[in-house]
C-alpha cells in the first residue's frame, strides 16, 4: 500500500522544519511529529478518533504557536482607523478586548489570509496563519502608515484549550476567566507569569486560546494537562473537529482565487463597511455582493461510508466539472463522511442533491447546513 | 502456509495457488482509525503491483496493491460493516481479499517475517 496521499504533506518531515518551543514535551508524550506550515508538529498522540471524541467529550490541549502573533500599535495613529483601511471588519467599532473574526484581501478582492483581531486597551493584537504569517506580516506592513508598529510575538507560545470542561479547568487556574464570554479576552497573571486569554479557538467548542511567553510555555501546558479532564490533541484532530464546526481552513477551502462572498464569509464584512467601503479589496468584494457569488463554500453530508476529500470534483448529470472539493473527511462524531466545496449558487440551497467524483468513482451526497456538529460556545447571557 | 510481506507492507498467506491478503500491523499503525476499506471484486484480475483495494483512516486515503499476480476469488465482506477491524486484527479477521496466484515465482522476491521486520525496523 502507498502511505497517505490525502494527508501526504502532513507525513512527511524536512529538515528544514522549524521546531516548536514545546518540540521535546509533544515527544515525551508520545506526540507523532510532522511537516506543516514549515514546523514539525504533532499530528497525534493516541489516534486522531479518541483525540476527536475527547475534546468533543471533555478538553483537548493544542499547541499552536506556529500561528503567527502580532501586534500592532501607534504613539500617534488612530490603530483602528489604520485597520479598517485593510481588513473589511468593523474593527474601530470593536469595544475594548472584544475579537472579531476577520481577512486580509488583495486589491482584487481574492482571500490571502483569514485571521483574529483583538482590540486591546492600547494596541490590536492579531492572530495569523502559521503557512502564510511572514507574507502577511509584509502585506499588512505595506499597507499600514509608518506610524504604526507591527510587532511580531515570536517569543510567545500559542495553546488552545478546547472542549466543554476547557472552562471548569480553566476557571481552577484562574477563577477570573469565568468572566470570559465567547469572543471575548483578557490579560490574567497565573503563578506570577502573564497570560493573553482569549474565549475562542477553531474547534467549535468553548475554550481558550492562551498566549504565553516561551520561557512559561511548558509550565502551563504541564499544569493543564495535569486535570485529569485534559488531553493532549494533535493537528489530526484539530482539523476533524474543524471541519465539523463547518470552519474552513485556509490554503484548502480558502485561497486568493476566492472572495469572502463566495467562501460564505459575508458576516466577516458587516452593513457598515457593505456601505462604506473603503478597505483594501472593497470595490470587487461589494461588487460580488451585489451581483452575487457565481459559486458558494457549502456544506455536504456525503452517502456511505467512504470520506470524500480535497480535490475531488462535483458533477453534473453528464459528467461535466461543476464544483470542487476543498476538504473532506470522515466526521467522528457523527459517524459519517462530510465535505466542504464550492458549487454553483442555484445549487447552495440545503438538500440538493450533488454528484461527487473522486478517482473516477460517483458517490451521492447533498447540500447541508454548517456547522455539522452544533457548537458549544459560551455566549453571554441574553438581557432580560 | 506461508506468509510473505511486501514493501509496500502488505502481508500474503499462501497455501498451494491459493492466498489471503491484508495489511501489516506497521502499516494500520501508520494509518490510525480505518473508517472505510473499498475490496476487489470475484474475478478481478490483477497483475503484480496494480491498485486492489482502498483504506480510508481519518486522516488519509491509501492504495493497497496487489502483491502478486492473480485473480480475486473474493473480498473481506467483513470490512464494509466493521473497517475497524484492519485495526483490531490487521493480519486475521481484518484481511483484505483472497485470490489465486498465477505466477508462484513471484513469491520469490517478497519478505518474510524477519526480513520485514528488519525492514520496518530501519523504516
Amino acid at each position: 500500500m502507498d502511505f497517505p496521499f490525502a494527508y501526504s504533506v502532513m507525513e512527511m518531515k524536512f529538515m528544514s522544519d522549524i521546531k516548536l518551543h514545546l518540540d521535546q514535551w509533544h515527544q515525551n508524550l508520545n506526540g507523532r511529529m510532522v511537516s506543516f506550515a514549515g514546523y514539525s508538529m504533532p499530528v497525534q498522540y493516541e489516534g486522531v478518533m479518541t483525540e476527536h471524541l475527547w475534546t468533543r467529550e471533555n478538553a483537548g490541549l493544542f499547541d499552536v504557536s506556529h500561528m503567527g502573533q502580532l501586534i500592532l500599535s501607534s504613539d500617534s495613529d488612530d490603530v483602528g482607523a489604520a485597520l479598517e483601511a485593510l481588513l473589511p471588519g468593523n474593527i474601530a467599532t470593536l469595544g475594548i478586548d472584544r475579537l472579531r473574526y476577520s481577512l486580509l484581501l488583495a486589491q482584487d478582492g481574492g482571500i490571502l489570509d483569514d485571521l483574529m483581531v483583538t482590540r486591546r486597551s492600547d494596541d490590536y493584537y492579531m492572530v495569523v496563519n502559521g503557512a502564510v504569517k511572514h507574507e502577511d506580516m509584509a502585506y499588512i506592513r505595506e499597507n499600514l502608515p509608518d506610524s504604526v508598529n507591527l510587532n511580531y510575538m515570536e517569543d510567545h507560545a500559542l495553546l488552545a484549550l478546547q472542549g466543554p470542561k476547557a472552562g471548569d479547568v480553566m476557571k481552577r487556574l484562574i477563577p477570573e476567566t469565568d468572566m470570559l464570554y465567547f469572543m471575548q479576552a483578557a490579560s490574567y497573571e497565573w503563578d506570577g507569569i502573564s497570560l493573553w486569554i482569549s474565549r475562542s479557538g477553531y474547534t467549535g467548542e468553548d475554550g481558550f486560546e492562551i498566549s504565553v511567553h516561551n520561557d512559561h510555555a511548558q509550565k502551563l501546558a504541564d499544569a493543564l494537562i495535569a486535570h485529569e479532564q485534559v488531553k493532549p490533541i494533535g493537528l489530526g484532530a484539530r482539523d476533524s473537529l474543524r471541519l465539523e464546526a463547518g470552519l474552513p481552513l485556509y490554503g484548502h477551502d480558502l485561497n486568493p482565487e476566492i472572495l469572502p462572498f463566495a467562501a460564505s464569509l459575508g458576516f466577516a464584512v458587516p452593513k457598515r463597511r457593505r456601505e462604506e467601503g473603503g478597505f483594501i479589496g472593497s470595490d470587487a468584494v461589494l461588487e460580488q455582493f451585489n451581483i452575487g457569488p457565481q459559486m458558494v463554500r457549502v456544506g455536504i453530508k456525503v452517502d456511505g461510508r467512504q470520506p470524500v476529500r480535497e480535490g475531488a470534483i462535483i458533477v453534473d448529470e453528464g459528467g461535466e466539472t461543476i464544483g470542487n472539493i476543498t476538504s473532506g473527511g470522515f466526521a467522528p462524531s457523527l459517524q459519517y463522511p462530510i465535505s466542504m466545496g464550492y458549487v454553483p449558487a442555484n445549487m447552495a440551497t440545503e438538500g440538493t442533491e450533488l454528484i461527487l467524483q473522486q478517482r473516477g468513482k460517483n458517490i451521492a451526497g447533498f447540500v447541508t447546513s454548517m456547522p455539522f456538529v452544533p457548537n458549544g460556545y459560551r455566549r453571554p447571557p441574553k438581557a432580560a | 502456509m506461508v506468509r510473505y510481506y511486501t514493501e509496500d507492507h502488505e502481508w500474503i498467506e499462501v497455501e498451494d495457488d491459493n492466498a489471503i491478503v491484508g495489511i501489516t500491523d506497521y502499516a494500520q499503525g501508520q494509518l490510525g482509525d480505518v473508517v472505510f476499506v473499498e475490496t476487489p471484486t470475484a474475478e478481478t484480475i490483477f497483475a503484480k503491483g496494480d491498485d486492489a483495494a482502498v483504506v480510508e483512516s481519518v486522516k488519509a486515503a491509501s492504495d493497497v496493491y496487489a502483491p502478486v499476480s492473480g485473480e480475486v476469488i473474493k473480498g473481506n465482506d467483513a470490512l464494509v460493516e466493521d473497517p475497524a477491524l484492519v485495526n483490531s486484527d490487521p493480519e486475521g479477521e481484518g484481511w483484505f481479499f483472497k485470490m489465486t496466484l498465477t505466477d508462484s515465482t513471484e513469491l520469490d522476491a517478497l519478505m518474510d517475517e524477519d526480513a520485514y521486520k528488519e525492514f520496518i525496523a530501519d523504516l
